[in-house]
């Protein structure tokens, strides 16, 4: 089974050679890091969270979306996701341990991690971040591996693992909602500080989450390797509509409080965000992209006729995608320190050698998506010859 | 089942591979001399003057120097007692290198011998380094 | 003298081997060696300054740009805090900011000028209440029960930051790379600190153990900027001080409860002799 990830052609060895160099010029600049410290971020005593963070936040979404193929088969035994699931739950274990890494990169002393578990702090969300995180590697690691080893085997999975499958789904609302937590807790920053965020960051995940699937089924299923199915898909968009539909629904609440209040400590951030402050603006092109991205890919998807389309289905996806990405990996945790706790602007932009760390994270993501793809994939397609 | 010759050969060369360090080091049978740790330094006034017996500080500094450093940083617990009633303030820089004033010919030394990397230094400051630059 | 007292106990040593059977004589060879130790070592444990809840207050009013630098630079230089030439890597225990921008959620349009722009010691409030120790993965900083410190452990932190999001003053910094080399001139008598870690002021935990007030309250002990005390303790000056003029905190609001109270700047003109004749005026 494993060995299918050391068979394929050419393009499936260059993909793999390309993701390898990335990870390699990654690695440089995270040794980089390591040895000169965090000052090859961005980041500075006022922005003291960025880029890494961000992309922590996002991914833990990707990974909890696992939740919106398994749940409506597992539970309401909707028979189209059947073959999907594995395929959820893989792309979780991906982003997962793309979530660790961002959080070991973002550490000044991070040989000193397993400080967490020794000194175990249960008044910390973050303790409780890293549990749940752990906790959800765990249990779709094994969940995938005994469902598809019975697949492969033309078997039902043992009864055993079943408790573990109903025992992921509250699992995986609680990854985001305890990320949540991580932010919404803090009186310091009144950005944060709204009970709206573990629902938003729920409806984020479970938009961009499924859009990503989406894409990735879309791409296999021209590539010829596996068909998921037109009704599955269709399934998956309109789950992938009422997310968004909600997050934009949320996006627009915060919005009226923080205007309408007038309060100068909410509205500020807000400010900062679309309008700029202080004359520093980094975000607003890119905030205004996101929402625009957000309006049109509504629109295609609400519309039955552009759904079902799958040209324009991939489209909307590549834009609810993008559109979260900006709001969550570039806005969310930035403006939060916009303006400082002494209410001042200062610029974080991250830099390059952030960037190449980042890039090199994503693409480990990319190669173990890929490895366990192919491995399940292929395996499928031997099983039907 | 007639793979068996091939796999273990194969484990054969990977335990071998595994082992290398060890064997390379059990086969040259250097373990090299011994390094000669001075303390020369004139504040040490008499020869069983440690806070505990040489011998003992010998395999035991490490875990003392922990459990120091906790006491103080979290318990405010400043102060050791010595078997023989004699107080001493719990602190690396203040009490141990007062009298191991020669870092240098005398942790040092041991810490290269073992191929060990204390980085109570990174933030410690050592007085004499600081006066003489050499030292 | 203390080469000729070793020399003695060094004899007396040796007296001991000579008469090695003998237990009394080996006892007082032991007293000796005490003796010994407590006169060239440092051994006379000082007496800690202790209290129940200790509490700073700034009074603004004796405020200048001299004396705040005075008290920075004592501060900064006792614990090794170094000196960046950017922004970006700036570590602070204590700074000053103008009074209006040190308490900028108070919206003060209306002052009189010179209030606006008096020099305003920074630092950790050393809370009540405090949301850094609370989210605290590893505590690595946490709140001292006894005194009510907000203490770091520097040998724990392990970089995450999560306490300088959570704190509501700015208070921490973070080494973002290695500070030794932009330290002027090192006290050996506290540690840098390595990259990687979170730090800030600990009201001087340790100058206290030693029985000393901390390094900026010493070094502004002539103009009485700064004063330190048991707040629990009703005839300590801290206490004093509180009852006596009216004093604010940065922001209240989040209830943090912060230990460092501010007596508010006034109009100079009306008070050409700050101290005497102010307090003389309000009670």
């Amino acid at each position: 089974m494993i060995e299918n990830a050391l068979k394929g052609g050419k393009g499936y060895w260059t993909w793999i050679v390309i993701l390898l160099a990335i990870i390699g010029i990654g690695a440089l600049a995270w040794v980089r890091q390591f040895t000169v410290g965090l000052t090859t971020t961005g980041l500075s005593r006022d922005v003291t969270w960025g880029f890494y963070i961000a992309q922590f936040t996002f991914l833990v979404g990707v990974a909890a979306s696992a939740v919106m193929v398994v749940l409506p088969y597992y539970l309401h035994n909707y028979k189209e996701f059947g073959k999907l699931t594995v395929l959820g739950e893989f792309l979780a274990v991906a982003a997962c341990i793309m979530c660790m890494c961002f959080i070991f990169v973002d550490m000044g002393m991070p040989i000193r991690i397993p400080n967490v578990f020794i000194y175990a702090s249960p008044h910390s969300m973050m303790f409780w971040d890293t549990v749940v995180l752990f906790g959800y590697l765990l249990l779709n690691i094994l969940i995938s591996r005994v469902t598809f080893q019975a697949e492969r085997k033309g078997i039902k999975y043992g009864k055993w693992i079943k408790p573990f499958i109903i025992l992921s789904i509250p699992w995986a609302i609680s990854i985001h909602t305890v990320t949540a937590f991580l932010y919404s807790g803090l009186a310091a920053r009144p950005f944060w500080l709204t009970a709206v965020m573990a629902p938003r960051f729920l409806a984020t995940a479970f938009a961009a989450g499924p859009a990503l699937l989406i894409l990735i089924i879309l791409l296999i299923r021209k590539m010829g390797t596996f068909d998921a199915g037109k009704k599955a898909i269709g399934q998956l968009s309109i789950i992938v509509t009422y997310a968004m539909a909600a997050n934009v629904f949320f996006v627009l609440m915060e919005i009226f409080t923080a205007a309408y209040s007038d309060m100068p400590e909410h509205l500020n951030h807000f400010k900062f965000l679309y309008l700029g402050l202080d004359g520093n603006t980094t975000l607003v092109p890119w905030m205004w992209a996101s929402s625009i991205l957000a309006v049109i890919s509504l629109i295609l998807l609400f519309n039955p006729k552009t759904r079902k389309n799958f040209a324009l289905l991939g489209w909307a996806c590549v834009m609810v995608f993008f559109s979260i990405w900006i709001d969550k990996g570039m806005g969310m945790v930035v403006t939060g320190f916009t303006p400082s706790v002494l209410g001042d602007v200062v610029a974080y932009v991250p830099t390059l050698n952030e960037l190449a760390i980042s890039l090199a994270i994503y693409a480990g993501g990319a190669l173990i998506v890929t490895l366990l793809y192919k491995v399940a994939l292929d395996t499928r397609a031997r099983m039907a010859a | 089942m007639r793979d068996m010759p091939k796999i273990l050969l194969g484990l054969l060369i990977f335990v071998l591979l595994a082992l290398f360090p060890v064997i390379y080091n059990a086969v040259t049978a250097d373990a090299g001399t011994p390094p000669d740790l001075v303390i020369e330094t004139q504040n040490v006034p008499g020869k069983s003057d440690c806070v505990i017996p040489g011998e003992e500080m010998r395999t035991k500094h490490m875990d003392m120097l922990m459990e120091w450093r906790n006491d103080v940083v979290r318990l405010d617990d400043r102060y050791y007692h010595d078997d023989h009633g004699r107080t001493f303030e719990k602190s690396l820089t203040n009490t141990c290198l007062d009298c191991h004033s020669n870092k240098d010919t005398f942790c040092d030394r041991c810490h290269t011998y073992m191929e060990v990397d204390p980085y109570c230094w990174d933030c410690h400051v050592i007085p004499q380094e600081l006066e003489g630059g050499t030292r | 003298m203390i080469i000729d007292r070793r020399k003695f106990v060094r004899a007396a040593g040796l007296g001991v081997l000579a008469t090695a059977a003998a237990p009394a004589t080996k006892l007082l060879a032991e007293e000796q060696l005490v003796t010994d130790h407590s006169g060239d070592m440092p051994l006379k444990q000082p007496k800690p300054l202790t209290a129940k809840r200790w509490a700073m207050v700034v009074d603004t009013r004796k405020a200048t740009p001299e004396n705040v630098q005075k008290a920075i630079h004592a501060c900064h230089h006792e614990h090794n805090v170094p000196e960046f030439d950017n922004s970006k890597d700036e570590i602070k225990w204590i700074w000053s900011e103008h009074f209006d921008h040190a308490f900028h959620e108070q919206d003060l349009h209306y002052i009189p000028e010179h209030t606006k722009h008096t020099p305003t010691l920074l630092l950790c409030n050393h809370c009540d209440n405090p949301p850094c120790v609370r989210v605290c993965p590893t505590e690595a900083t946490w709140k001292r029960e006894e005194d009510g410190l907000v203490m770091m452990d520097w040998h724990r932190c392990i970089g995450c930051r999560y306490c300088m999001v959570a704190c509501p003053y700015g208070s921490r910094s973070f080494n973002f790379r290695n500070p030794r080399e932009f330290i002027d001139e090192i006290n050996p008598g506290y540690p840098t600190r390595m990259r990687g870690v979170v730090e800030k002021c600990t009201f001087c935990e340790e100058r206290l153990a030693r029985g000393k007030m901390p390094a900026c309250v010493e070094a502004t002990q002539d103009c009485g900027m700064i004063t330190f005390g048991d707040l629990e303790d009703p005839n300590s000056d801290v206490s004093k001080l509180v009852r006596k003029h009216f004093s604010i905190r940065r922001k209240p609001g989040l209830g943090t409860q912060p230990e460092v109270y501010y007596i508010v700047p006034d109009d100079p003109e009306e008070h050409d002799e700050p101290t005497a004749h102010g307090e003389e005026e309000h009670s």
